[in-house]
């Protein structure tokens, strides 16, 4: 079984967000790139297929040479082999595009993005490439499990699941319950030490043309500061729930 | 060039996301001096859209598939946009409108458009506002292309009310097929869920043990509102998964979240930042929830909630 997990390189949640040149670029001075948690969560799955079954595991992501630290850290978590698409990721469609020109040649049985990227939030690059592999896609993906020739696999919806049955190949949309936060592996001594001779592939992008352009960015207008009612007065609290809020 | 909307239904009636989702789409056809057609599956009595702007409506036969089918309601969308020349097609921000947009859009050649808050600001070439970086900011997309597919944040237009003369026809459902099948789906039909309510309770570490979750459950029943918790009560198993909200779990979108005993981590307002309103309960003056919430009070949510609760129940009795 041949698996390819694609990964985002995105600023760590706690990083701040600011913008430069006109709020036209991301400023990313101070910002901390983490593998993105979505892709994550599919990482370690697709590593415990690689324990359980003997799958190989490889990752690929689309960006410049300052994404190759998370590259790294997945080939510490596990990864046999990773792979660089040396291009700008202008939108998820241009992405999609370029990881499918990969995994076509490479004929992947299951392919894993995260739900979406906590930067840019798309929500779209595991469906298009599944249009493009000519693959089924199941987004919100909380479960995988492997009997014979069948997949088992819920999806999660608003208000509850679904269960569904399937068969290799597929793409999934990765998120928190495929795998447990306490599930997540952290990289070891050895498995640093073994990533630094393990592939890391950098490939030429195939000539497409993104499908949108980011114009601007603007931030929200700063909060005022919250109104506090004291703990003996609820009954002002509910006076601006009404009143001022409109919100009960 | 017509506009299109897909329209989610469960147990038999239109969701509300979908009533915002019309009404956008009204919008955006009287801006554009269009009509605007919608899409359901397996509705006996869709008229009641007339009521939100539409103007012409296919309901889809689905005999036999009684679950959601992503390839084939994103297959039959594409084959109804094509046959009445539509070249904007909208979804909402559901979990299901957010997993046929994409599809949509490849199948339609067309440019996607996920998180869009607002009408567009410009139609040649269509020009949308986002949210990115998990709420943390906005930006301008334009497309590249004349055809787009888009996806409304949930709750960021309203439902507007426009009564116009509605027709009915019945589409045709499409065949395309997919090796994933759907075997059952397990939905709590007693509940409110988090993606579909106006207001949301949750609960955090401060209420000390899942024993003491009915103080949420009586606030959300009085309120009608539907129940969530942070990632470590999920995380300790006080309660499920599916009550996460935050960056790794749900995103909330309610007009009212009220926050009890939740610190508020960077990475729990990430989820929750597109409330309108927001209000904290802990009694630790510190928690970072109080520089983000609109409302806050300082208090022990043992004593608060309980008296909240019962002064609402009294004012709503009355």
């Amino acid at each position: 079984m041949k698996i390819l997990v694609c990964i985002s390189n995105v600023p760590d949640t706690t990083s701040k967000i600011n913008f430069t040149d006109e709020n036209r670029t991301l400023n990313t001075q101070g910002v901390t790139y983490i593998i993105n948690p979505n892709d994550e969560f599919g990482l370690t799955r697709a590593i415990w297929l690689q324990q359980q079954e003997g799958a190989s595991v490889t990752v690929a992501t689309v960006g410049d040479i300052s994404c190759e630290p998370i590259l790294r850290k997945c080939l510490a978590i596990g990864a046999d082999n990773a792979v660089r698409i040396d291009a700008f990721a202008e939108d998820g469609f241009y992405v999609a595009s370029q990881l499918a020109a990969y995994a076509e040649k490479e004929a992947f049985d299951l392919v894993i993005t995260g739900r979406e990227s906590i930067d840019y939030n798309g929500g779209m690059v595991g469906a298009m490439l599944a249009n493009y592999l000519e693959m089924p896609y199941l987004a919100n993906c909380i479960k995988l499990d492997k009997e014979g020739d069948s997949i088992h696999l819920q999806r999660e919806i608003d208000g509850g699941k679904e269960n569904l049955k399937g068969k290799l190949p597929l793409v999934i949309g990765a998120q928190k319950g495929l795998v447990e936060e306490k599930d997540l592996i952290i990289p070891n001594m050895r498995g640093i030490m073994q990533a630094r001779q393990k592939p890391l592939e950098v490939l030429t992008p195939i000539e497409y043309e993104a499908s949108s352009s980011i114009k601007s960015y603007k931030k929200p207008p700063a909060k005022g500061p919250v109104k506090l009612v004291d703990a003996g007065d609820i009954d002002q609290l509910i006076d601006l729930l009404q009143n001022e809020a409109n919100a009960i | 060039m017509s506009v299109l909307v897909y329209i989610e239904t469960q147990n038999k009636e239109i969701k509300k996301s979908s009533l915002e989702v019309a009404s956008y789409g009204r919008a955006i056809a009287d801006a554009k001096s269009t009509s605007l057609i919608a899409v359901c599956f397996g509705l006996e009595d869709s008229l009641h859209l007339a009521g939100y702007g539409v103007d012409k409506v296919f309901v889809i036969p689905t005999a036999g598939d009684i679950y959601f089918n992503a390839e084939r309601y994103s297959s039959t969308m594409v084959d109804i946009a094509m046959a009445e020349a539509a070249d904007l097609l909208i979804v909402s921000g559901s979990a299901n409108g957010r997993f046929i947009g994409p599809l949509t859009a490849i199948k339609f050649e067309a440019t996607y458009f996920s998180n869009v808050v607002g009408l567009p600001t410009a139609y040649g070439p269509v020009e949308v506002k986002r949210s990115c970086f998990s709420n943390k900011a906005f930006n301008h997309s334009i497309s590249k292309k004349d055809k787009v597919v888009i996806s409304l944040s949930s709750n960021s237009f309203g439902i507007h009310e426009k009564v116009v003369e509605a027709a009915q026809f019945e589409g045709t459902y499409s065949s395309s097929t997919s090796s994933l099948e759907v075997m059952t789906v397990e939905q709590a039909s007693d509940k409110v869920s988090i993606a579909d309510a106006d207001i949301v309770v949750s609960g955090g570490r401060g209420l000390k043990g899942p024993e003491n979750w009915h103080l949420i459950e009586d606030l959300a029943n009085v309120l009608g509102a539907a129940t969530a918790c942070s990632k470590p009560v999920s995380d300790m198993g006080w309660r499920p998964h599916s009550e996460h909200v935050g960056q790794t779990g749900k995103p909330v979108a309610s007009n009212l979240y009220i926050a009890i005993g939740v610190s508020g981590a960077i990475q729990h307002l990430a989820g929750i930042n597109s409330s309108k309103v927001k209000v904290v309960i802990n009694s630790d003056p510190e928690a970072p929830f109080f520089k983000a919430a609109d409302y806050g009070v300082v208090g022990d949510a043992f004593e608060v909630v309980p008296e909240l609760t019962t002064k609402l129940k009294a004012l709503k009795g009355a």
